[in-house]
C-alpha cells in the first residue's frame, strides 16, 4: 500500500506491504541507512528516530503507521556542513566509539534538550536510558549532551 | 635556541577523533549498510533443539515461495566438502547440520531469497523431523556416567572430554600447601555471558563467476586470517579471496570467529552467481555466536601465619559447547588462564584445566577477555578477599604485603610468565586515596551499626595482553606478529595501513598520532585505514588488547625506518653529514644551525624530486612486529555497595579505577576503553546471563533475558592513573582495551561480599542478582 | 524477525473501526501504540489476518477530572499520563507507575488502553486498575458496558473484552475524602518487566482506612487483586501491626512462579515488603491531601 510522510523536512513516499518496519522502509526504501538495528525485542534503541519531535524505535513501528506525520533521523541534524550542537558535543567529548548507537543516543539528546534545556544528570541518563551503548559506558554521552546544552545557552 | 613547534597530536594528546565525521551523519559504513546489485539475502533455519538426531528435511515447500532462489541444506554443502569446517582451536564444527543437532540454535538449512522478508517467509516453511536426545548441559553432566557422546561424528571420541592441561609445579605446591598455616577455597563458577555487540554479524559474498575473485565484506575483526582459513577451507586461490572489514559496531571478541553464516553465503554465491548477503538477528547471535566464559573453578590459596602467601592451587572445567572453537593461540588450551596468580608474588602454583563439550552454542574465549585472563583475574581476586576476610586482615593490606614488588620486575610468575613492569603499590595507594578509603571504612562501620548493609571491594588486578611473540603465539599456525605500512606522498601527507582492525578503539586517531610523534606529520595529514586485505599488510586482527602493543609497535618501527630515510634526504638537501643532524619533532636541523633545516614536508616532496645519487625513490615502508614479550597492565579497582535489605537489590554508591597501561598514547580514548569496560563488567558482575534449563533451551537469547546495563543503573566511575611504561614496547605503552572487564567484575563482586561478610556470607555467584542477594540474607535471618 | 503478511487498515473513526470488528471478529487485532502488538507480530507469536490502527483516533487520549472522578482515555499515552499536572495528589499513582513503565521510548508512543487489553500479567497498568477499582468502558457497534477492574482481567493476555469491542477509557470514582497511592516495582534493569511490582491505593477517613486497594503484578497468571489484604485494612487504623499483616495477607494472595527473577519464596517476600512499603507511602500521601 502507498504510504508518504515527512523525512528530514522533504515529502517520501513508498508503496510498502503493511509489515514492513518503519525502520526497514527508512534503510531499504529510502536508502537512508543511519537509523541502525540492534536488535528483535525492541530492547536496544538503536532504531531510534523522532516522530513528530518525540523519541520511539523505528523497529516497532510499521511505517504505515506513520503515514502523514514526520520523522527525524540522524542524518536530518546537520545544517549542511554545520554540525548540531549534540553532534558537536558528541565529537568534543568523546561520546561516541563504534557509532552504532550514536544516532539514537543524539536525536534523544536533541530531543530532551528541545522540552528541557537545562537537563541534570539524572535526567539525561533517565532520558537515554531506553538506548543501549556498549562501548562508552555512557559517561562521555552523558557529557556531550551537557556540552550542547552548555553551547545552546542553557546553564 | 630552538624551540619544539607545537605539533598536533603527538603521543600523550587528547586529540578529537578523525573518525567522528561519518559517524555523526549517520554515514558510518557498517555491514548491513552495503547493497551490491543483483544482490540477494540470506536466512538461516536454526534447530529448536539442544540435541536431536535429524531424521529428515523437506524443502520443496520453501524452495517454491516468492522470491526464493535456492534452498541450502548440510546435505548440499557435504557434496561441495564443505558441511564442516576447522575451528580456531584444531576441532571441526559443523557448517549445516548432516547427522545431528548439537545446541538450541545450530545452523540446519539456509535460504537464499530476493528480499530478507521472503527468506524469512520461505524459512518457515521449511520442515524438519528431530529425533529428541537428552541433553548434556554442565561440564557435571558431560562427566556423568551414560552421558551421551556429543561427538559422535569425531572417530575415536568416546566421551565428552576435549582437554586437559596443566601449568606450574604440581610438586613445590604440593608441598608448600602441605607446610601452609592456613588454607582458603574458594569455588566459583563464572557464568556464560556475551559479548552482544550492538552491532550483529554478518556478511555480504560476492563470487564474481566471470573474473573469479571472491569480494567478501564481514563483520571480521581478523580479516586476513580468515582469508587464509578461507582459502584452506573453500580451496579457492587466496590471492582470489578479498575480504574487507568496514566499520564494525563493536566486537568485544564476537567478531573473530568464522561463523557458518559466512561459509553458506560463500557457498551460496558461488553457486548462484550472485552476491549473497547474510545479517543474522539479535536471537541468532546471542544462541549461536562466540560466548564468552563459563569456566567452573576452584581455586585454594596456602598462607602462612604472618598472611603471606605460599602458594595457589586452581582446577578449572571449562564448559565449551557442541564444538571446541575458541579463538585463542594454539598452544593454550585455556587462554592465558595461568596468569592466575595475579599481582602477587606467589611462589609455586598449580593449575589444571579439563574442557569438555556440551550440548551448547561453541565458544568461551570472547568478551573483552583478553583469552580467559578475566576468568582468571576474577578468581585470584576473589580468593584473595575472601582470604582476607577470613584471616581477619584488612582488603588492602593482605593485597599490599603480597604484591610483587616495584624492584623485582622484570617477574617472573610460578607459571613462567615474564611481567615486563609494574608498581603495584603505587595503583593501590592512588586508588585508595581517591576513595578516601580510611574514612570510608570508618562510614562503613558507622552505618552498619545503624544496621545498614553496606561494603567496600577491591581487586587489584594484572593482566597480559599483546599477544604476542610468533615462538608461543600463533592462531592456527600464523604468528601473531602484526603489520603497519607507512607511504608519504609528495606533498607531505601520508596514508598508514595496518593489519588490525579497529571496531570503535579509534585506531584512526591513535595510531596517527604515532606517526605524528615519530616523523613530525600533524595527526590530520595522516589517513589510516584497516580492513582490506587486498591493500593492508597482513596482521592478526583486533582483540586481546593487541593492537597497540604489537600494531602500535610496528607503526613506530616503519615510522622510525622512513625517519632513516628522511635524514639521509635531509643531509642531500643540506649538505651536510647525518651525523650533524638532529632532529627536532619535525624537521632535521643542522646542530648549531637552526636557520639550517628541512621539514619532513620538504623531505617527503624531495624523496620524489631531488633525491641523492643512487638512492630509491619514494618514503615509505613496512615493518612487521614480532613481540619479545606481552605488556602487563594492571591496576587497582575499588567500589562502594549499598545493599537494600528488603529486596535484595545493590546499589553501586561509587566506584573508582585506577589503571595503569604504561604510555597512553590518547588519553581520552584510554579513558573511553576504561569507562566502557567498567560498564560491561558491571553487567557481568549483576545481570549478564546466558542459562540452560534442563532440556537445554537456552535463557538468554534476547535482549528481554540478556540484560544490558542502561544509563541509568550504570554507576558513574571515578577514573585514575598511574604510568609504569613497558621497558621493551618502542613506545612504552600497553594494551589497555580489556583491562577494565578484566578487573572490575571482581571488585563489584568483592564489595557485595564485604558488604555481606557480617552475616557470614562468603559466596555470591555472578550475576549477582536481588533474588541471590535476598536468599543470602534470609539465610542469615536478615529482613526488613 | 518481521512479521508475517497482513492486512492493514486505518479507519478513521471509532464508529468504522467498531464496524471493521463487527465484521472480522477473530481475525482482525486492534492495534493502538503498537508497542506491544508488533513485538509479537515480529516473533509470529501473533500472526492476524488484519490489524485495525485505531493509533490515530482522536478524542480518546484526554485525562479529564469533574466531581473527583477522573477519565482518561485509552489511547492516552504513558508518557502523557507521566507528564500530566492534574495527575498529583490523590491520583499520583497515575505518574508514578507511569515512570515505571518499559522504557522512555516506548513510554512515547504505547497507550494506557492498549497495555491494559494486552493483559500481560506483568502489566503494570492491570495492577493500578484493580488497586483503583477502575471502571473499564467497552464500546462496539452494538452500545457500550462498563466492565469492573476485578472481572476484567481473566487469565494471561485474556480479557473479559469481546472481539467486536475496543476499550475506549477508564473511569476511576474517588471519594472526596484524604486518598493517596503509590506504585513499587522491582526490576532488574531499566526496561525489563516487573520481577514484582505492587499498585497500592488508599482513602483515609478519621484515621482510619476508608478504602484500600492492592494490585500485583508479575506474581500470577493475571495482575491479582489482593483481596483479602484489602479486607484487613478497611475500617482499621494503619499502625505499622496492621500494615505488617496485610502485607502477609498479600503475600499469601500471591502466585508467582520460580525462574530466572528468582524463587516463588523471594518474589512472595518481594510483595510484602512492597505492600508494607507502598502502604506507608499511600497513607502518607493521603493524610497529606487532606482537606
Amino acid at each position: 500500500m502507498k504510504v508518504s510522510m515527512k523525512v528530514n523536512g522533504a515529502e517520501r513516499s513508498g508503496d510498502v506491504e503493511p509489515r514492513v518496519l518503519l525502520v526497514d522502509f527508512l534503510r531499504s526504501n529510502l536508502r537512508q541507512t543511519g537509523t541502525h538495528i540492534g536488535c528483535d525485542t525492541s530492547g536496544c534503541g538503536a532504531c531510534t528516530v523522532l516522530l513528530d519531535g518525540e523519541p520511539v524505535k523505528s523497529c516497532t513501528m510499521l511505517a504505515v503507521q506513520v503515514q502523514g506525520r514526520s520523522i527525524t533521523t540522524v542524518e536530518g541534524l546537520a545544517q549542511g556542513a554545520n554540525l548540531s550542537p549534540i553532534q558537536a558535543g558528541f565529537h568534543e567529548e568523546h561520546g561516541l566509539q563504534c557509532g552504532f548507537c550514536t544516532p539514537g543516543m543524539m536525536l534523544v539528546g536533541t530531543a530532551l534538550l528541545e522540552r528541557n534545556p537545562h537537563p541534570s544528570e539524572d535526567e539525561i541518563r533517565w532520558a537515554i536510558s531506553g538506548n543501549i551503548c556498549r562501548c562508552t559506558g555512557y559517561m562521555n554521552i552523558v557529557k556531550a549532551i551537557q556540552h550542547a546544552a552548555v553551547a545552546a545557552g542553557g546553564k | 635556541m630552538a624551540t619544539a613547534t607545537h605539533m598536533h597530536g603527538r603521543i600523550g594528546e587528547s586529540i578529537k577523533r578523525k573518525e567522528d565525521a561519518r559517524f555523526l551523519r549517520g554515514k558510518g559504513n557498517y555491514l548491513d549498510d552495503f547493497v551490491l546489485p543483483d544482490m540477494l539475502e540470506m536466512a538461516i533455519l536454526r534447530s529448536p533443539h539442544a540435541h536431536a538426531r535429524i531424521k529428515s528435511i523437506d524443502t520443496t515447500a520453501a524452495a517454491a515461495m516468492p522470491g526464493v532462489i535456492a534452498v541450502v541444506t548440510g546435505e548440499l554443502m557435504a557434496q561441495h566438502k564443505l558441511a564442516w569446517m576447522p575451528t580456531l582451536s584444531g576441532d571441526t564444527q559443523a557448517v549445516l547440520a548432516t547427522d545431528k543437532v548439537r545446541f538450541q540454535g545450530q545452523e540446519v538449512a539456509a535460504v537464499i531469497a530476493e528480499t530478507r522478508y521472503q527468506a524469512e517467509d520461505a524459512r518457515d516453511a521449511i520442515l524438519v523431523d528431530y529425533e529428541i536426545l537428552p541433553a548434556v548441559t554442565s561440564p557435571e553432566g558431560a562427566k556423568a556416567a551414560g552421558a551421551p557422546v556429543i561427538r559422535d561424528d569425531k572417530e575415536g571420541q568416546k566421551d565428552n572430554h576435549i582437554y586437559h592441561w596443566e601449568a606450574g609445579n604440581q610438586d613445590t605446591t604440593q608441598a608448600a600447601f602441605a607446610s601452609a598455616h592456613k588454607v582458603v577455597r574458594l569455588t566459583s563458577f563464572y557464568p556464560r555471558c556475551h559479548p552482544a555487540p550492538l552491532e550483529t554479524c554478518g556478511c555480504i559474498a560476492d563470487v564474481n563467476g566471470a573474473t573469479g575473485k571472491a569480494t567478501i565484506y564481514m563483520t571480521s575483526q581478523a580479516p586476513h586470517a580468515i582469508r587464509t582459513v578461507f582459502a584452506l577451507v573453500t580451496g579457492l586461490p587466496e590471492q582470489q579471496i578479498r575480504i574487507i572489514s568496514p566499520d564494525i559496531g563493536g566486537g568485544f571478541g564476537n567478531k573473530v570467529p568464522v561463523y557458518p553464516g559466512y561459509v553458506v553465503a560463500t557457498a551460496a554465491s558461488l553457486l548462484i552467481g550472485r552476491p549473497v548477503k547474510w545479517v543474522e538477528d539479535r536471537t541468532e547471535n546471542l544462541i549461536s555466536t562466540g560466548f564468552a566464559r563459563d569456566f567452573h573453578m576452584t581455586g585454594d590459596l596456602a598462607v602462612d601465619k604472618n598472611g603471606k602467601m605460599l602458594a595457589l592451587r586452581v582446577h578449572l572445567d571449562s564448559d565449551n559447547g557442541a564444538f571446541f572453537s575458541d579463538a585463542q593461540p594454539t598452544k593454550f588450551k585455556a587462554g592465558l588462564f595461568h596468569i592466575v596468580t595475579g599481582s602477587y608474588d606467589i611462589p609455586t602454583a598449580h593449575v589444571t584445566a579439563d574442557g569438555y563439550y556440551t550440548n551448547k552454542a561453541p565458544g568461551g574465549v570472547a568478551f573483552r577477555c583478553s583469552f580467559r585472563v578475566t576468568e582468571a583475574s576474577y578468581l585470584i581476586e576473589r580468593l584473595v578477599t575472601n582470604a582476607a576476610i577470613e584471616l581477619g586482615i584488612d582488603q588492602a593490606e593482605f593485597r599490599m604485603r603480597n604484591f610483587i614488588k616495584p624492584e623485582q620486575f622484570p617477574y617472573t610468575s610460578a607459571t613462567g610468565w615474564v611481567y615486563d613492569s609494574g608498581d603495584y603499590p603505587k595503583a593501590m595507594d592512588v586508588a585508595l586515596q581517591k576513595l578516601g578509603y580510611d574514612e570510608l571504612r570508618k562510614d562503613v562501620e558507622a552505618r552498619r551499626k545503624k544496621g545498614e548493609v553496606t561494603g567496600i571491594g577491591i581487586a587489584s588486578f594484572t593482566e597480559v595482553v599483546g599477544a604476542g611473540h610468533g615462538a608461543d603465539f600463533d592462531i592456527l599456525g600464523l604468528r601473531m606478529f602484526d603489520s603497519a605500512e607507512l607511504r608519504v606522498h609528495p606533498t607531505g601527507k601520508a596514508l598508514l595501513r595496518m593489519g588490525v582492525k579497529s571496531q570503535g578503539q579509534g585506531h584512526e586517531t591513535t595510531f596517527a598520532q604515532i606517526v605524528t610523534e615519530e616523523l613530525g606529520i600533524p595527526a590530520a595529514d595522516i589517513a589510516v585505514e584497516e580492513g582490506d586485505t587486498d591493500t593492508a599488510p597482513y596482521g592478526l586482527g583486533t582483540y586481546a588488547s593487541r593492537s597497540t602493543p604489537v600494531a602500535g609497535a610496528a607503526t613506530a618501527m616503519v615510522a622510525r625506518k622512513l625517519r632513516d630515510k628522511a635524514r639521509k634526504i635531509a643531509s642531500h638537501l643540506l649538505e651536510a653529514d647525518e651525523e650533524d643532524l638532529e632532529w627536532r619533532v619535525s624537521k632535521f636541523q643542522v646542530k648549531g644551525s637552526p636557520d639550517r633545516s628541512k621539514t619532513i614536508q620538504e623531505i617527503a616532496f624531495a624523496a620524489y624530486t631531488n633525491l641523492p645519487e643512487g638512492m630509491e625513490a619514494g618514503l615509505e615502508g613496512v615493518h612487521y612486529y614480532d613481540p619479545p614479550n606481552m605488556t602487563y597492565p594492571f591496576g587497582t579497582y575499588a567500589v562502594v555497595v549499598d545493599i537494600d535489605k528488603g529486596t535484595g537489590q545493590v546499589k553501586v554508591r561509587r566506584m573508582v579505577a585506577v589503571d595503569d597501561c604504561g604510555v597512553r598514547i590518547n588519553p581520552m580514548i584510554v579513558e573511553g576503553q576504561i569507562h566502557g569496560g567498567l560498564t560491561e563488567g558491571f553487567g557481568i558482575a549483576f545481570m549478564e546471563l546466558i542459562t540452560f534449563d534442563s532440556e537445554g533451551n537456552c535463557i538468554g537469547s534476547n535482549f528481554t533475558d540478556y540484560l544490558l546495563p542502561t544509563a541509568w543503573e550504570t554507576p558513574r566511575f571515578e577514573l585514575g592513573e598511574t604510568v609504569t611504561p613497558s621497558p621493551h614496547h618502542p613506545l612504552g605503552a600497553k594494551g589497555v582495551g580489556e583491562s577494565a572487564t578484566v578487573g572490575s567484575p571482581a571488585a563489584y563482586v568483592n564489595a557485595v561480599i564485604d558488604a555481606l561478610s557480617p552475616y557470614g556470607i562468603t559466596n555470591i555467584d555472578m550475576p549477582v542478582g536481588p533474588d541471590k542477594v535476598w536468599a543470602a540474607l534470609r539465610s542469615k535471618g536478615v529482613t526488613e | 524477525m518481521f512479521p508475517a503478511a497482513f492486512d492493514y487498515r486505518s479507519p478513521a473513526s471509532l464508529d468504522e473501526a467498531l464496524g471493521l470488528l463487527s465484521e472480522q471478529g477473530d481475525a482482525a487485532k486492534v492495534m493502538a501504540g503498537g508497542q506491544s502488538l508488533i513485538p509479537l507480530l515480529k516473533l509470529r507469536f501473533a500472526q492476524p489476518a488484519m490489524v485495525v490502527d485505531i493509533g490515530r483516533l482522536s478524542g480518546m487520549s484526554g485525562v479529564s477530572r469533574n466531581n473527583g472522578s477522573l477519565r482518561i482515555g485509552a489511547l492516552a499515552r504513558h508518557v502523557d499520563i507521566e507528564r500530566n499536572k492534574e495527575l498529583g495528589g490523590a491520583w499520583a499513582i497515575f505518574p508514578e507507575t507511569a515512570h515505571w513503565i518499559a522504557d522512555p521510548l516506548v513510554r512515547n508512543q504505547g497507550t494506557i488502553g492498549g497495555s491494559i487489553c494486552h493483559a500481560d500479567p506483568s502489566g503494570d497498568w492491570g495492577s493500578v486498575m484493580l488497586a483503583l477499582s477502575a471502571d473499564l468502558v467497552a464500546r462496539s457497534s452494538k452500545g457500550e458496558r462498563v466492565i469492573h477492574a476485578a472481572d476484567f482481567f481473566k487469565g494471561p493476555f485474556e480479557t473479559a473484552l469481546r472481539p467486536d469491542e475496543i476499550l475506549t477509557e477508564v473511569r476511576v470514582a474517588s471519594g472526596s475524602k484524604s486518598a493517596g497511592g503509590a506504585y513499587n516495582k522491582l526490576e532488574r534493569k531499566v526496561g525489563d518487566f516487573a520481577t514484582v511490582a505492587v499498585a497500592v491505593q488508599v482513602e483515609l477517613e478519621g484515621g482510619k482506612v476508608s478504602k484500600a486497594g492492592i494490585g500485583l503484578t508479575a506474581v500470577g497468571p493475571m495482575n491479582i487483586k489482593a483481596v483479602a489484604a484489602e479486607k484487613a485494612l478497611v475500617g482499621r487504623e494503619p499502625t505499622d501491626a496492621v500494615v505488617a499483616e496485610a502485607a502477609r495477607l498479600a503475600a499469601e494472595a500471591a502466585e508467582p512462579k520460580s525462574d530466572v527473577r528468582g524463587s516463588a519464596e523471594f518474589k512472595k517476600d518481594i510483595v510484602r515488603v512492597f505492600v508494607q512499603r507502598g502502604l506507608k507511602t499511600a497513607i502518607a500521601r493521603a493524610k497529606g491531601v487532606s482537606a
